[in-house]
Formats: structure tokens, sequence, C-alpha cells
């Protein structure tokens, strides 16, 4: 479980200096709130004035507060080019403001719904429960629990990537299962600052591992993987970690994928938790791989993170996603990402824009791999 | 007003709401905060002419701004009304390669122009303030700023070729070459009207496009410091490497943090080149410039390690920001006294006494402009924001840094007001009586950025 | 504290081999004869203004002696400045341990690699070489020695026991020395001024032979030629060179016969750039670089993390790749190490 961090002992130390809304070579707006909104209120430093204000009562809370607050994808670049000591702490800044403001019941509207069906169903559209039934392979005692995540297990586009990698595992003779009636791990309550909600959350998923013999999860949502690994302290993999190794040690055999493709790294898997190797090792084996201006560190979020996939404050003829998806139609033919938000956002947003760009899941194309 | 206003812009461009209004009350100095009515952030020319139209409609105050980091609260509304915050303005018209300039939208980043020069342009170059990267190329060269080439072309002011501006009554003009040309080349060989929107933080109108100076950028790049312990050898020693015309860009720093750097004076130069046999020889044309104070024993070249030299030649330079940390506190302003090079020592001297009569931590950082033509003398003083008693020492360790500056014939920049009245107090009557003159004749309703440069 | 130097001895002394073997000064017979006496005697000398600071007096003075440290000390006394005094100045302030400094000494353990003051080398002792050793580093374990070409013995002394005692408080019984100067702090120093160390210290040849020796099944012989740098602090431990040879050898490697290595060694230049003679330092920079790459050799060998700064971009220009020694072990059992400084 995460620290809350004390921000009234950091807040006043932002400087507002800006450095925080670019990537390393200052080339673009990098703060996808920011880069949407461009009011000064919009990225970290604003955010840690604003935080500051509401704390000294210089500011009441208000709806618009609050979508300032939630409009941060928690993407983590400001994390990685703010230039002061106090940048590992900044998005837990953010995360620990909105759990107070939680705690006094100051959220706006859609974040209320967001956590109100969270509560209620396991996930946050209020969908119906047994959401992996599909599947059919409940776990017994499997090398791995597979952990599909609300997106992947909702969402019709992040579906059909989920079925590519069932395939993919099948093919591979992987061992592993899923819960029928999965619940959401928590990781967006976590930093959305709805503690409470996720430890709930993160009690009942425990439970159900303890009473059927969970050790290790596999997921293709960065997410989840990042709720696994970092707060429930859990043995977890990532699809691309274990594709990658299914790859290389020749389980899986796999042919060349035709077109270029580009790789748009979700923040959760890159700034957060630092995997940025694997994928890139899988697609360029399989296929010609083109770097966007923005990867790695630098990526640009499409976004989704931070129950913004649901709350929309991202959305609009200026969003991120929409931002992105152009400059991977500049770079490539498909855009590959590994993560179901991402996945659905940018799938959305080339719609939205019109564009020739084929999104898919790097599971989908391994599986196209496998079957050239 | 807000309807009108989102009429023009949009809905999403324009903002009276209390988040947005405390934000854009103040930047990162000690300047009091001041509320605007309405932020909006046009994309148009077009729109911030009918910005302007509509402010001299209901006679509402209009104050444009970049990046907000002046530090001295030069965008903060004195007297209300509108921001205008020019940063969604921000695409790079044009790069002419051959005559060595950009034409920009007046709220392209530093950073960006930085980035898209680098990426398309890897021969030219701008000159880099050391501003964080979001500063505002228009409106750092309008305030008069200084930068990586400063040493050889001057202020960024000077490298202004042109510029679009939307005059306070809401005409648009176009100043320099462009008023006759298709190319924005130069303000010579035409009444120089650059001049009337230059220097004047926003109270004759607002430049929408800037036509700027691009230079040769050179494929090596190296840094040297050359240590003295005695402020009186500063200006000399700028004055030979300046008079090598080997040198790029000279900057000077003094601080009492870390420990080792206590009392010595650190002139670092910057020295770039074509080829390994030009860097080489250009570096040992400087050291022997200085070859006397070595002999002598008092002075000499800094060992610099890779890492430490990674540091120093970054552009621009992140590790001056972090000075905002130093009180814990997220806040520094600095006097950036304009000076002769000749007054080092003295300016110097009385940096010192300010420091240590009134207890605060400080850090000097000098930068020279023209080949030791003047320089500006940066008097850097820290403070905890959260802490109201240290903001009010730095904010009267600035005035009285300014007042000591101009006594001792120096002028202060991008001036806070209270600095800009000592200045105009120290000005000769006739150039206060034509700026008040100026000021008038453009701006009747008296709507753009009041309360600076206000002469009674 | 006192120097162990005995005058008489050098007056007695006729071979006067740490004036005529030195490297820099170029006396014949007679004037070394004057020059030594008046060294001995405490006298001012010529000696003092012209001396490079190379160490290797140490190594060439048949009685131990102790004439490198001798005429430090008189060019402290004779207010010979070597450096611009605020380059002097600076770096004994920089190099000073501040509280800070203090308070990161933890206790480690019986044993530990002392890092000196190089933190960039962090990444290349993260081996199999050094597995199971801590490392300490920073200004509180700095044996300063760097003073001795700064003609500033005090400063040594000054700070000699409080840095024993820093890394008393390690809790090590045994100090694994990466760099020469270190060793030859605690050892050749220590000696000369009769300090008391509490542990033992190992210099890194020893260190990586024995582990080379025990790991020998895992190494792949290089089977290269390298050019050495002899650094000046290995003067301090002339026994620990063929130490050296031990290590080459297991790995695989042939020690480049030339000019300017074992007993004529030369500097690499730094210190001199740091005193402001750069037509000296481009001299012997030059020269070494030269004889590096007539020795037909393909590495360039560094123990000394300075000399591997100022002379790894010249050696690599010149063909050769600059590279340190525990590195070179590193590859002879597999793996990668970083480039120093780079990541």
């Amino acid at each position: 479980m995460m620290e809350k961090v004390n921000y009234a002992e950091i807040v006043h130390r932002c400087f507002r200096c800006g450095y925080c809304k670019f990537p390393s070579d200052y080339s673009e707006i990098n703060c996808p709130s920011y880069a949407k909104y461009r009011f000064e209120t919009y990225f970290s430093g604003g955010r840690m004035w604003l935080i500051r204000a509401w704390m000294n009562e210089e500011l009441e809370w208000s709806e618009h507060l609050g979508e300032i607050m939630y409009s941060c994808s928690t993407c983590r670049n400001c994390v990685e080019h703010c230039v002061f000591k106090f940048n590992e702490q900044l998005v837990d800044v953010f995360i620990a403001a909105r759990s107070d403001m939680v705690e006094r019941g100051q959220v706006p509207k859609k974040v209320g719904e967001f956590f109100s069906n969270l509560a209620k169903f396991g996930n946050p559209w209020g969908y119906a429960a047994r959401r992996l039934e599909w599947v059919g392979r409940d776990y017994a005692n499997n090398e791995f629990l597979l952990h599909a995540g609300c997106v992947a297990a909702y969402d019709d586009r992040a579906k059909r990537s989920l079925k590519a990698l069932l395939e993919l595992l099948d093919a591979a003779g992987v061992d592993y299962g899923v819960f029928s009636d999965e619940i959401c791990e928590g990781n967006e309550a976590m930093v959305m600052g709805e503690f409470g909600l996720f430890e709930q959350l993160m009690e009942q998923n425990r439970r159900r591992f303890e009473e059927r013999g969970v050790k290790k999860v596999l997921t293709p949502d960065p997410h989840a993987f990042n709720a696994f690994k970092n707060y429930y302290g859990m043995d977890a993999v990532h699809h691309t970690q274990l594709l990658w190794n299914l790859v290389k040690s020749s389980e899986l055999k796999v042919g060349r994928v035709e077109g270029r493709l580009t790789y748009h790294d979700p923040c959760f898997l890159g700034r957060w938790n630092g995997v940025y190797k694997e994928p890139r090792k899988l697609l360029s084996r399989i296929g010609s791989l083109y770097e966007m201006p923005r990867n790695r560190k630098n990526a640009f979020c499409c976004g989704g993170g931070s129950g913004n996939f649901y709350t929309d404050y991202l959305g609009g003829r200026d969003s991120p996603a929409r931002m992105r998806v152009r400059e991977a139609a500049e770079t490539a033919e498909i855009l590959v990402t590994s993560c179901p938000v991402c996945l659905m956002m940018l799938d959305n947003a080339v719609s939205d824009e019109g564009l020739e760009l084929d999104v898919r899941d790097i599971s989908e194309v391994v599986l196209e791999a496998l079957k050239s | 007003m807000y309807e009108e206003l989102k009429a023009i812009v949009g809905e999403e461009n324009v903002s009276k709401e209390p988040e947005e209004l405390y934000i854009y009350s103040s930047d990162p100095g000690t300047m009091p905060p001041v509320k605007p009515d309405y932020v909006v952030m046009p994309k148009t020319t077009e729109e911030v002419q009918k910005i302007v139209l509509l402010a001299n409609k209901h006679k509402v105050p209009v104050v444009p701004m970049g990046g907000a980091l002046s530090l001295s609260g030069l965008v903060r509304p004195l007297k209300g009304g509108i921001v205008v915050d020019m940063k969604r303005m921000d695409r790079i018209i044009e790069v002419n390669e051959r005559a060595r300039y950009a034409v920009i939208e007046a709220g392209v980043s530093e950073g960006k122009l930085k980035a898209y020069l680098d990426k398309r342009y890897p021969s030219l170059r701008i000159s880099t303030p050391d501003a964080p990267p979001i500063a505002s190329v228009t409106a750092n060269a309008l305030i008069h700023g200084s930068g990586r080439l400063s040493q050889i072309y001057g202020f960024h002011s000077e490298m202004v070729n042109g510029m679009e501006v939307v005059l306070p009554t809401g005409e648009v003009c176009r100043v320099g070459s462009c008023s006759v040309s298709p190319y924005w080349f130069s303000r010579s060989p035409l009444p120089d009207l650059a001049g009337l929107f230059i220097g004047w933080f926003g109270r004759t109108g607002i430049v929408t496009k800037l036509g700027i100076k691009l230079f040769p950028k050179h494929r090596y790049r190296d840094v040297m410091i050359f240590v003295t312990e005695n402020p009186s050898y500063v200006s000399d020693v700028i004055w030979r490497v300046a008079h090598t015309e080997m040198a790029e860009d000279i900057t000077v720093w003094a601080q009492p943090k870390p420990e080792w750097a206590e009392g010595f004076q650190h002139t670092t130069i910057y020295v770039t080149a074509d080829s390994e046999e030009e860097l080489e020889f250009k570096e040992k044309i400087i050291r022997n410039a200085l070859m006397d104070y070595i002999k002598q024993k008092e002075g000499g070249f800094l060992y610099l390690t890779p890492g430490m030299k990674a540091m120093f030649l970054q552009e621009p330079m992140s590790q001056l920001v972090r000075f905002a940390d130093v009180r814990k506190g997220g806040g520094f302003e600095y006097v950036g006294a304009i000076l002769p090079v000749d007054l080092f020592d003295v300016a110097y001297q009385k940096g010192l006494e300010i420091v240590e009569r009134l207890g605060v931590d400080w850090a000097f950082s000098i930068r020279i402009i023209g080949r030791s033509h003047c320089m500006m003398f940066a008097y850097a003083y820290p403070f905890n924001r959260a802490d109201e008693e240290d903001v009010e020492r730095a904010r009267k360790a600035l005035h009285e840094t300014n007042k000591a500056v101009l006594e001792m014939g120096g002028i202060p920049w991008k001036a806070e007001v209270p600095a800009q009245q000592l200045i105009l107090e120290s000005m000769d009557e006739g150039a206060r009586r034509l700026i008040k003159r100026v000021i008038e004749m453009l701006d009747p309703n008296g709507i753009m950025n009041p309360g600076n440069w206000e002469v009674e | 504290m006192e120097l162990r130097f005995d005058p008489d001895r050098c007056i007695a002394c006729d071979s006067y081999a740490c004036l005529v073997k030195c490297q820099y000064l170029n006396y014949d017979f007679e004037s070394a004869r004057e020059e030594r006496i008046k060294i001995a005697k405490g006298e001012y000398s010529r000696v003092l203004e012209e001396c490079k600071t190379c160490y290797a007096c140490e190594e060439y003075c048949p009685y131990d002696n102790h004439p490198f440290y001798r005429i430090v000390e008189l060019q402290e006394q004779y207010g010979i400045n070597l450096a611009p005094k605020p380059i002097s100045k600076q770096l004994v302030k920089m190099y000073a341990a501040k509280e800070k400094d203090l308070a990161a000494i933890r206790e480690v353990g019986s044993k530990a690699l002392s890092l000196c003051l190089f933190p960039d080398l962090k990444d290349n002792v993260k081996s199999k070489l050094f597995e199971g050793l801590p490392v300490i580093m920073g200004r509180q374990v700095f044996c300063n020695l760097v003073y001795l070409h700064f003609a500033n013995m005090s400063v040594i002394k000054e700070r000699a026991r409080q840095t024993i005692e820093n890394i008393r408080k390690y809790g090590v019984d045994e100090l694994v020395c990466f760099h020469d100067e270190c060793y030859g702090f605690f050892n050749s120093y220590a000696r000369a001024y009769g300090i008391d160390v509490p542990f033992k210290t190992v210099h890194l040849y020893e260190y990586l032979y024995n582990w080379l020796k025990e790991n020998e099944d895992r190494i792949r012989k290089l089977n290269v030629k390298v050019a050495y740098q002899r650094n000046c602090s290995n003067r301090l431990s002339p026994e620990t060179d063929r130490m050296l040879d031990k290590v080459f050898e297991l790995i695989g490697v042939e020690r480049a016969e030339r000019e300017y290595d074992r007993e004529n060694g030369i500097c690499c230049g730094a210190v001199f750039q740091m005193w402001g003679e750069y037509e000296l330092a481009e001299e012997v920079q030059k020269k070494n670089v030269e004889d590096m790459v007539k020795s037909g050799a393909r590495f360039a060998v560094f123990n000394c993390p300075m000399c591997y700064v100022a002379l790894a971009e010249r050696t690599a220009k010149a063909g050769l790749m600059p590279i340190l020694v525990s590195d070179l072990c590193r590859l002879a059992v597999g793996e990668m190490p970083k480039i120093p400084g780079r990541g």
C-alpha cells in the first residue's frame, strides 16, 4: 500500500517553472491535461499551487477545482521532468490531496459515479458481474491467474485483444485460469484517492486469492499490474513480459507482420514500472518498429489514466488521445500498445480523427505473427 | 463581457473561475497577487484584435502574458481586467534558413523553437535564455532578455527583425522589413517603429508575431571555468576574454553554496567550433589571454569532469531553477541589473553588503552582453513562499538592491512596479514626458497593462 | 605528526636516485648532489619549484626515506604555489568532509570496498568481481593525498586521523582500496608519519588476483595486448605493480613493453592542467599516447579514474580502447562494463 505523502510540506516548494510540461527535448507539451486545456491551472505546477490555496482556505473546493484535480491522468510525465528534488512525490501529492478531498466528500460528479459503481458493481460502469464467464477457464490451481482488468473485461475493442491473448496463451501451453466473477483490482480507486474503496477491493481480491491459492497474476492491464506489483506486493507479470519470454524461448514460433509498427508506452507500464524493453524486443522480432518522437520516458499519455477513460475530462477535439494518434500516423501504419485503456482511447481517437491508422494491442500483433 | 469573450475565443478558452483567476494573479516572484476578471487564450491575431476592441468598448485593462516567468510580477493585472495568455498562439510560421531568421507566433516557447531547429535546421540556433523552456521567445525579446549568444550579438531585443502588433486601439500593424517586403530580414532601413513595443511591458500593444534572428550552430561546444578569489579582477578577466572574440558566451557566478564556491568568482566561458582543431585553437587563445593571472597564481581554470561539463552545457541550465529550493520554499527573484562591466567589483561588493546586512541567502549570476559592452548582474534571493517573513526579507533585499543599482549607475532590468518608479524618478525629464506621451497617443483609453511605466 | 625522514641518509646517499631518475628534472650529477643536500637540510632548493609532483622519487629512493613527502613539506614551508591559489584553495574546501558526509557512516560489516571519491564508478563495481563487498565512498573516506600535488601537506595531516577514524566507524577489519592513492595513504603515508591504521587494507590488484585465481574456471582469456598507464600514486606501493602482471597473466593480457611504463611511467597531465601548465600537459599526454600507439596495444588500461578522465578521449581518438583494470577483468569473466560516468 502506498504511503500517503504529507503534501503540506511539499506544495509550496513548487516554483511553477514548467519543466514538467515538456518531454526531454521540449518539442511539445507532454502533460496531457495541460496539452488539452492550456490554462496554467491544468499542469502540475498549477495543481500544486491550487492545492496549497485550497489547503490554506484561499480557495474553496468547487466542481471546477475537482475537475482540474481529476483531469490529471497520473501519467508521471511531471515526475520524469520536474527539476526539483521532490519530483518523485509529485503524483503522490495529487493522489493524497484527492484522498483528502474524497474524505470531505469533495469529488466532482463523474468521479462520484465512478466510485459508487466501482463500490457496488466492482466496475466503473455498473455493468453485470461474472465478466469473464465467457472465457470458460476458471482458475484451478493454475500457474497464473489471468486478471483482465475492467476495461479488457467490458470494452468491446479491448475484449478482442484479450481474446487474442488467450489464443496465444493456449498456443504456448501456458497454464492459466480466470475468475469468471473477477472484480476490479482497484488501481484507479487508489490513484483517484479513494483509499477506503481501494482497501476494500484489495481485501476482497486478496481473500479470493488466498481461498483459491493464487500465487502469480498475469495481466494485460498495466493499471492492474501496477496495483498487484506495488500495492498488493504480489508476483505480477504483464503480458508483454510473458509474451517476450515465450517468443525468446521459441515456445511461440512467430513469423513477421507486414507494415510499419510504432509502439505507444502505457504510463502504468512505462513510467510507473519501467517496462520499456520487452514490448520493443517483441515488436522488433516480429516486424519493423519505428519510434514516435515521444517514446519511453517521454511518451505522451493517451489521457485515459486515473479514471479519465470514464470521466472523460480529457476528451473532445483537443484530447491527448487524438494528438497521440496524429503523431502515430506520421510515424507508422500500425499503432501498437499494451494496455486495454490505451487501446480503447486510441482506437476511439482514430475513428474521431478519421485516420487510416490501425490500433492494436501487442497480443493481436503477436498472434498475427504466429499465424503468418 | 464573458459572453462576448466566449464568442471570440470559444467557451473552452476563456475563464472567470476562481481557480484560473487565482493562478493568473501572480508569478513565482515576490510581488503580491492581483486577480484578473477574465483569462482568455486566443489562437489568432484576429482573436487578439477582437479582444482588444472589446476591452476598449468596456474600458477594461488587457494584460498580455507569455510564460509568466519574469518573476517581477509584470503580468499581474494591476487594475484587473483581462489576462491574455498567448501560449496557444504557438505556430512556427517560417524559418528562412539562408537569411537566418524565424517568424513565429507570440506564444512559441523557447523550448519549442529550440527543439524545432535542432530537428529541422541543425545548423541554426536561437540565443537561449537561461529561463525555463516554457518562457516565450517573443516576451523574452520584448523585455530585453539576454542569453547564450548575447555576448556576441547583444540583447535579444536587438535580434528582433520585425513584428506584427495589435495596437491598443485594435489596429493590426507590422513593423520592420515585413511592413514593406515579404521577408522579415531586418528592422533597417526604416524608421525603427519596433522601439515603440520593446521594453514597454505591454503598454503599447500586443505583439502577435515576431521575426527573430537565428545564428549559426556549431558542431562542438565546450565550457571553461576561470576561478578567481578577488572580484576586482573579474572585469579585466572578462575584458580580456571578450577581446579574443573566441568565446561565444561569458557568464560569471558567485554564491555561498556549495561551501567550496564561497568567496570565489567563476567566470564561465563557452566556446563553440566546427572542428576539434578550431575548438582547441580558440581555447588556447582564451587561456593565453588569461596567462598573466595563471602565472601570477591569481586565477586558474577549474578542472571539469565530464559530469560537471554536461551540467554547464545544458541549454537552458535546469540547475538555475533549482535555486528556488535553497530555502525549501519554491521561490526566488532577482534584480537583473544592467551595468557596465567595469562596475563588476562595485556591484559585487554592494551586493555582499546588502545580503550580509539583511541576512538573506543569495547568488550572483552575471551574463556579459556584447563584447563586454555591459552585463546583466543578477542578484538572486531565494525565499520560502510559505513563510511571509522570509518573502518580506527577500522583497526588501530586492528593493534595496534596485536602489543601489540605480545609485551605482546601473538600471534594473524587467523591473517590478516599485523599481519602475525608482527608474522613472532617476530618468531624464524629457524622456519621462516622452514615455507618457507615447502611451497616451497609442492607448487613449489606457487599457494596456496599466500600472506599469506609469508616469505621474 | 612528523615525517620519518632521516637527513643523514640523504646526505650520505651517493645515488641521488630521487633526482637523477626523475622523469621531469633533467639535472646533471653535480646539481643533483647539491640539491639533495639542500633538501636534506631543509633549505630552499630549485627542486621545490621545478618538481612536477609525480611521486616517483618515493619509489626511486633506495632507503625508503620519503624524499617526495619531504619535498612537499618544504614546498609548503617555502610558500611555493604550484597551482593558482584559488584553484588550490577551492580544492581544499571541495573535498572536506561535511556533516552530512559523516552522517552517512553506517556499520557495513567486516569487509568493504572503498571507492574513494569516485561516484561515477559506482556502476562499474556492480560486478560479480565485487559481489558481497559493500561499497563505501565519499569525502568522509577520502585520503586527501591529492593535495600532494598542491604543496599542501598540512591539510593531509590535519584530516588523516579523522579519515581513518571514519573508516573504523564503518566497522571494517579489511578494506579493499579501489584506488592506489587510498592504499598508498593507509600504507606508505601512514608508515611515513607513524599513524596507526586499525584495519587491514588490500590493494585492488591483490584483490582482483585472488578473486580471479579462485574463479579461474570462469575466465575466458582475452588474448590482447594492452598499454598500461601507471599512475602517480602507484609509486607509493611499487610492489603492487608486480601483482598487476599476475592479474594480466590470469586474464590473458600482454602488457606492452613501452617507454613510459613501470619505473618510467609519466603523468596523465590532469594535474598540470589544474596548475595551468597547459604546454606541459599537452607534451606529456602526446608523448604518452604516441608511445601507447607505437606499442601496438589495443587497449589503454588505467587504474586511476583521474588518469582515465584525462586520457580516455585522447587514447580513444588514437585508436585504443580506454578501460579500467577492473573493467578489463570484468570483460574476462564475460561482463560488459559501462563507460565510467556515462552509465
